[in-house]
């Protein structure tokens, strides 16, 4: 799917608010898992560009980015989740999303390895295994949620900077 | 209807604090006995519309307030009270006070209502004292008729109402009246024409006619009596009461629910709308604004982003610029029609130094828009002066000069503060006392004079004073006993001044007519710079002294230097930079194997690797492959090295911190034509970062020894 | 449409006043003082005037004493924005032919309900 049609797709999911409990979230690969986030979050999709590193930041900030005049800082996921790291492709994309840190709203980009779909996710299926408990990125993981028949990681994204 | 008032809660604060401050000023001319009218008419409207304003929106407490202040003021006005220095203190203060309950107000938080009872207690003991004049009896309370209010036992009422000839030239129309009572409940309505006479001799406007009405409703007398209160003394108005089971019949089921019906509505303004006893419409009013929600004000949480009010003319200015600019687009657009050739060339080129033109105007105009006088600013001195005045006993002038210079707004709120320091500094240590400035052949009253102007780029803002001035041999002692300065140093007179603003400079006892002077100089001299300003002072023994703040107009825009590290391109802003060089081998020194420094001349320049400080991949690590920027960090010099210098350009800052955290080093961003993003440096920031403070003692007792090596 | 020119030098309780006056259907024109507003009234007919008292440069009162002189305003309600403590205020804004007063302060649903007695 490329960016195009997932950012007409985002913007009507976002209009239309679905009447049931189910939420709606958009889902991203990475490291041959496939993850989910509240799609009210998420502002638009990007194709990865070059940014301007920030000195002494850790390793999974990219550096800065220019979104249309604001200074946003853009994180590589699969580093700050500790997954081992791959070279930009022309599918990585950056997410680019509102997340709550320190009690204030902030936009970051995350950069994943590819943006799949957007899926209706009844809150009935939130469950999170016994098993992901010691997680060290246990605090992002709001939950496991069965689509089709893969399992996607929802995850909330808050204090992640 | 239901209308958020909140919505106006920021207009009312902002003016509300222009009212405060007018209110000071004012204040602060008034001199106890005399009476400058038309001083005190300021005052009072200013306390007026703050206590107007606070009753509609709801602020009861501020509303309370500023009543007995008010009422003092009133009287003063008046004439019925003279005016003392009493008063005028404890008016100031109740300034103070306002301004302190509408800041948390502001704030989403509830004032502290300790404040205001303590000076309300001051006021009320002032207030039961006796005028000059007998009080008008119309302010004093009347009590609210008590007869029939009880509501169930009353069921009608019988009106008789007989209007003044003149009530149409007021405005007033007695059908609308009716109307009103009409809405009360069922109204029955005779008319009596009988004064009506010929109608050739009859004057049209006056009016002839009388009304009796019989009203079915279990209203209260007020909310009759409210409906004529605008015209009650110019009419004969007789309300009787008609009780149950007398001359009305009883209501039967069906006009029960139909009076029902009608009640429902007039039961919104009769609750509302106060009686015609002035006195009591203040209690009514205020226990329904208790009650009716719509007046609460909210608390909502305080915004960052306050206003600001423009004046229309740099709106207009701004218009034009962008018609300018609309013209110039469609020249350029005109151009890219049809064939190029070389004769457009020359247009285009043309054209492209009009876009520049217009752009460079519109950028200033809009600047403009955030830049206000600093009359703002200064206001705050002539009570500071005052106030410091009284207390160290000193007879002070304070002359205030370009009041009128525009600086923005947000540097305005930061510099007010150090300001304030440095004035309060100039009253207690540069000013001698009175019997010291006559010895000396002086006026016996100090002066502090406050001047602003624009120069080139910069606003420069002057503190004088016409003290004693600096001492510099002390401050010479001072600095060695501190180990700022080596006995053998040798130091101009200037230099040895500016030893006031280093850190550690403490002047506290040694010094004793200049004590405190050096408290929290540094601090000053620290924040002027965290606004990319600057600092100095000259002083001459005996005359005075002149301390001079250089601030840019706007902190929106920077000048800056782009320079490269390895990929990476960071911006130094252009007033810390003193020179850029490229550095000569044989002029570098290693200390302790870590540290390099360059002899410049008279100076020996520490060396900052900024790769090294931001651990970046340089494309150089040879001194003398790269590029010196030499910058000025709190009066230091310091060297950062580069790989390479690029352009220099105006650059608007944009905040990093909005959606990241502050970083060390970096003072915030801003996005370069290619659209990429670039980080302005912190040069205070990255000399920390370096270490090189800490080690800088050592490294300049190292520097002057091989000076003489 | 029916017009009103409220005058007040606040310009919260401007802002205020005309807010509520538009959203009940009026046609409001603002004024910040009584210089400002016999200006304006003298340009524009309107159907209602409502002045603040206490106001710089021309107050409330001399306002509608000039406004009643006017052979345009003769009969036009003109309304005063008062404060508790003016009774005598009163008694010389309707010597200067003054309609009435609206007690301040006073909220949106008391401005609308007191604006019916002149204005319909």
């Amino acid at each position: 799917m490329n960016i195009e049609s997932l950012n007409a797709q985002l913007l009507e999911n976002q209009e239309l608010t679905p009447d049931t409990d189910a939420d709606q979230y958009l889902s991203f690969e990475m490291a041959g898992e496939e993850y989910g986030i509240d799609i009210l979050t998420v502002q638009e999709i990007r194709g990865w560009e070059q940014t301007t590193s920030i000195p002494n930041s850790p390793d999974y900030i990219k550096g800065v980015m220019n979104l249309r005049g604001t200074i946003v800082p853009v994180l590589d996921l699969r580093s700050k989740f500790g997954l081992p790291s791959v070279a930009y492709t022309p599918v990585t994309v950056v997410i680019i999303l509102t997340i709550e840190q320190d009690n204030t709203n902030k936009t970051i980009g995350i950069v994943v390895d590819a943006v799949s779909d957007v899926y209706a996710i009844d809150n009935i299926q939130l469950k999170v295994p016994p098993s992901l408990e010691q997680n060290k990125n246990r605090q992002y993981i709001k939950g496991l949620a069965q689509v089709d028949e893969s399992t996607l990681i929802l995850l909330n994204l808050n204090q992640v900077l | 209807m239901s209308i958020d008032l909140s919505q106006f809660f920021e207009v009312f604060y902002e003016e509300s604090f222009e009212g405060l401050d007018v209110m000071e000023a004012g204040l602060l001319e008034l001199q106890p006995g005399e009476c400058e009218t038309e001083t005190i008419n300021t005052i009072f409207r200013a306390a007026h519309s703050i206590k107007g304003g606070s009753g509609t929106f709801g602020f009861t407490s501020v509303t309370e307030f500023t009543h007995v202040v008010e009422t003092l003021l009133d009287q003063i006005r008046d004439g019925r009270r003279a005016l003392t220095q009493t008063h005028i203190d404890l008016l100031l203060q109740s300034v103070d006070c306002l301004r302190d309950m509408l800041q948390a107000l502001k704030a989403g938080e509830e004032p502290d209502s300790e404040q205001a009872s303590l000076l309300k207690l001051q006021f009320d003991t002032i207030l039961a004292g006796s005028l000059n004049l007998p009080k008008n009896g119309a302010t004093e309370p009347t009590n609210e008729p008590t007869e029939e209010t009880e509501t169930g036992s009353v069921t009608g009422w019988l009106i008789n109402f007989i209007p003044g000839k003149d009530i149409l030239k007021t405005g007033n129309e007695p059908l609308y009246l009716i109307q009103e009572l009409a809405a009360l409940g069922e109204l029955s309505v005779d008319i009596d024409l009988s004064a009506v006479g010929n109608l050739t001799e009859i004057e049209p406007e006056d009016c002839y006619f009388k009304w009796q009405f019989s009203l079915k409703s279990d209203c209260k007398r007020e909310a009759i009596t409210e409906i004529f209160e605008w015209i009650e003394d110019e009419c004969e108005i007789d309300i009787t009461q008609l009780s149950l089971n007398r001359n009305l019949p009883q209501p039967d089921l069906l006009a029960e629910s139909e009076q029902t019906e009608l009640i429902n509505h007039p039961a919104d303004i009769s609750d509302k709308l106060s009686p015609a006893e002035v006195s009591t419409v203040s209690d009514n009013l205020t226990e329904t604004d208790k009650a009716s929600t719509s007046v609460k004000p909210k608390v909502t949480k305080p915004t960052e982003s306050g206003s600001i009010r423009v004046g229309i003319e740099k709106v207009d200015s701004l218009i034009n610029m962008v018609g300018e600019l609309v013209i110039t687009q469609a020249m350029l657009t005109q151009l890219s029609e049809g064939e190029f050739d070389d004769a457009k060339l020359a247009s285009l080129k043309a054209g492209l130094a009009q876009l520049a033109h217009n752009t460079r105007d519109l950028q200033e105009s809009v600047m403009r828009i955030r830049m206000l006088p600093i009359s703002s600013v200064f206001s705050r001195f002539p009570r500071l002066v005052r106030d410091t005045s009284k207390k160290l006993n000193k007879q002070i002038e304070l002359k205030l000069l370009g009041e009128h210079t525009e600086l923005d707004k947000t540097l305005m709120e930061k510099i007010s503060d150090p300001m304030v320091h440095l004035v309060r500094n100039a009253m207690d240590h540069g000013l001698e006392p009175a019997d010291e400035r006559i010895a000396a052949g002086k006026n016996e009253t100090g002066k502090i004079t406050l001047n602003a102007y624009h120069q080139g780029g910069n606003i420069v803002i002057e503190i004088i004073d016409d003290g004693r001035g600096l001492n510099t041999q002390k401050i010479r002692q001072k600095a060695i006993i501190n180990g700022l300065i080596n006995e053998s140093d040798e130091l101009t007179d200037e230099q040895l001044n500016m030893l006031i603003f280093e850190p550690g400079f403490s002047t506290a006892d040694a010094v004793s007519d200049l004590s405190g002077r050096g408290v929290g100089m540094d601090v000053v001299r620290r924040n002027i710079q965290a606004l990319n300003g600057t600092v100095e002072l000259a002083s001459t023994p005996g005359e005075g002294s002149i301390f001079t703040i250089r601030l840019p107009l706007t902190l929106a825009i920077l000048d800056g230097q782009l320079a490269r590290v390895g990929e990476h391109i960071y911006i130094i802003p252009l007033v810390n930079i003193i020179e850029s060089l490229q550095i000569n081998a044989q002029h570098i020194s290693n200390l302790g194997g870590e540290l390099d420094i360059l002899r410049l001349r008279e100076d020996y320049i520490p060396i900052v690797r900024l790769y090294d400080v931001f651990s970046h991949q340089p494309s150089t690590q040879n001194l003398t492959d790269g590029l010196l920027v030499v910058v000025e960090n709190e009066n230091e010099k310091v060297g950062i090295f580069v790989d390479e210098l690029l352009s220099q350009q105006q650059v608007v800052i944009k905040s990093l911190e909005a959606n990241y955290f502050k970083v060390d080093g970096i003072s915030g961003a801003t996005i370069l034509g290619d659209g990429t993003v670039s980080l302005i440096l912190d040069i205070a920031g990255v000399v920390k970062l370096s270490g090189l403070s800490a080690r800088h003692h050592a490294m300049l007792a190292t520097q002057a020894e091989l000076a003489q090596a | 449409m029916k017009k009103i020119l409220a005058v007040d030098d606040s310009a919260s309780m401007r802002q205020m006043v005309s807010f509520t006056l538009k959203k009940a259907g009026f046609d409001v024109t603002e004024a910040k003082d009584g210089v400002e507003a016999l200006e304006i009234a003298k340009s524009h007919q309107f159907d209602l005037v409502i002045s603040d008292v206490n106001m710089p440069n021309m107050d409330g009162i001399t306002l509608i004493s000039h406004l009643r002189g006017l052979a345009e305003y003769k009969f036009v309600p003109l309304l005063m924005l008062t404060t508790e403590s003016g009774l005598e205020k009163k008694s010389a804004g309707k010597a200067a032919g003054a309609t009435g007063w609206i007690v301040k302060p006073f909220n949106p649903d008391q401005l609308i309900a007191t604006i019916g007695k002149v204005l319909r």
